[in-house]
């Protein structure tokens, strides 16, 4: 089994252990993961925000680079997932817009786009039966006893038609993977409620105000950490809970919020020194559960 | 909520604006029929000074002034949320962003001006670079909105955890994307 590897921006810079820590996991798994050349921006969520064909264009050339790879694309950041499968499905759709657009990128890339490969989401792969009886036959460190809340967020599910892999009001799919590991995935209300990521930085208060919403509420159902799939989530709820620390004082520096390779890493048997250096890079230190809890530990 | 018309201002009952605005964006404004599961399961509703079918009621009325005004265009999320949940497969994400396009600059709210400061100094790295390159965008942000001090100790926690890389990376064949931008640019005229 082998992938066209997408990391996107943020695993090359503030999501670099999400990066690491996927990497981790598909080595000991035997996946084989060949990044793409020369990949470029996706553009979410400036470019769809502000111009049609940027929007549409910088997704595109990533799709035509990939093409000529000839396998599956694994992403695993929501956004980028979001943003390539748009413009996939527009190209598909075959409709006079998408033939147009097809014939002026031809004229940047030098060749047309197909349509020949799929664009999923690294959950998406994880969910399949082969990849999923791997991992289990390779779980060495079973997670038991952590309480966690699975947080989906926006890009996963929405729109459904585009980039559904799971139920979108209600998705399972991190919260198998979880218990596969051993993990206790707790029920909760928040699953795909928006964290405001992308106005953390232009309108940082609504960021803030959204993020609390989600960790009292991951809190209150008995979570010790929140599991992302999207480093924007990531980077998002693990840097704006001062509003949720605020309000309560158990919360202590905050509730740790792990990336869902991280703690599949930690269940494969991931170095000790090697999970060290992912966590190095989290404002809310999740090192502190895996010392306070013997079992998990 | 009911909508008064009353404070609205200049209504446009040739439907000149739902006439655009469905052309723009290519959704069936015209369907909705006002059953608010957009604002119920919006994450930003209780600030938002026009609720999402509000907005939606008033492309149809072609109440402009007010529309371009509304802080709501500025607060969406993009979310999708609405989108996923309208029965007439109205994305009112698209909407807030087809309305912000249509702000004059120089008549943006303060939050506007922000929103669209982010977005061109974002885009921005990607045209010089071809990746997105955080330090490079946060820099040309705040020179931008001169909002030096916000998020400064935020900033120096990211820095020492290496989360915010000092050098830029960038795609070897720059020209593709620069045409990319080209393109579109040419589009806009």
């Amino acid at each position: 089994m082998k992938y066209t590897y997408y990391p996107g921006c943020s695993l090359h810079s503030t999501s670099w252990e999400y990066d690491a820590s996927t990497r981790a996991v598909f080595r000991r798994l035997g996946i084989e993961l060949e990044e793409l050349d020369d990949w470029s921006c996706c553009g979410a969520t400036s470019a769809h925000a502000t111009d049609d064909f940027l929007g549409k264009a910088l997704p595109l050339r990533n799709l035509i680079l990939a093409e000529e790879k000839g396998q599956d694309i694994m992403l695993p950041c929501a956004a980028c997932y979001n943003t390539l499968r748009t413009a996939d499905r527009f190209m598909r759709s075959g409709s006079q817009q998408a033939r147009e657009l097809n014939l002026e990128l031809a004229r940047v890339m030098g060749r047309e786009y197909q349509g020949t490969v799929e664009t999923r989401h690294i959950l998406d792969v994880l969910q399949d039966k082969t990849v999923q009886s791997l991992l289990k036959s390779r779980v060495v460190r079973p997670l038991t006893g952590l309480k966690v809340a699975a947080y989906y967020g926006c890009l996963l599910n929405r729109p459904p038609e585009i980039v559904s892999f799971d139920v979108p009001e209600q998705p399972v799919v991190m919260d198998r993977l979880l218990e596969t590991i051993g993990a206790e995935p707790v029920q909760w209300s928040y699953k795909t409620e928006c964290c405001g990521g992308s106005s953390s930085i232009p309108q940082p208060e609504v960021a803030v105000r959204l993020n609390t919403r989600i960790v009292l509420d991951a809190l209150r159902s008995g979570a010790q950490a929140i599991v992302t799939a999207c480093p924007l989530c990531h980077v998002n709820l693990d840097t704006r809970q001062e509003g949720a620390i605020g309000q309560v004082p158990e919360l202590g520096a905050g509730m740790p919020i792990f990336h869902i390779t991280e703690l599949l890493g930690i269940a494969l048997g991931t170095p000790e020194e090697e999970v060290r250096q992912w966590f190095a890079r989290h404002l809310v230190d999740p090192g502190r559960l895996f010392s306070e809890s013997t079992q998990v530990a | 909520m009911a909508v008064n018309v009353g404070e609205v201002g200049a209504l446009a009952p040739s439907f000149s604006l739902l006439k655009m605005m469905e052309e723009k964006t290519g959704l069936a404004i015209s369907r909705c029929f006002q059953c608010q599961k957009c604002t119920n399961g919006c994450p930003v509703s209780d600030a938002m000074d026009l609720k999402t079918h509000e907005v939606v009621r008033l492309v149809q009325l072609g109440a402009r002034d007010r529309l371009l005004a509304a802080n709501s265009i500025w607060l969406c999320v993009s979310c999708r949320t609405c989108e996923a949940r309208c029965p007439n497969d109205i994305d009112s994400s698209r909407i807030m962003e087809v309305l912000r396009s249509l702000v004059q600059p120089a008549r943006r709210t303060p939050t506007g001006q922000r929103v669209e400061a982010f977005h061109s100094a974002f885009l921005g790295t990607v045209r010089q670079l071809g990746r997105a390159y955080e330090l490079g965008l946060i820099g040309v942000y705040k020179m931008k909105t001169a909002t030096y001090s916000q998020d400064l100790s935020l900033g120096l926690q990211m820095f020492k955890r290496r989360k915010l890389k000092l050098w830029p990376e960038r795609v070897r064949r720059l020209r593709q994307v620069r045409e990319i931008f080209q393109r579109a640019e040419a589009k806009k005229g």
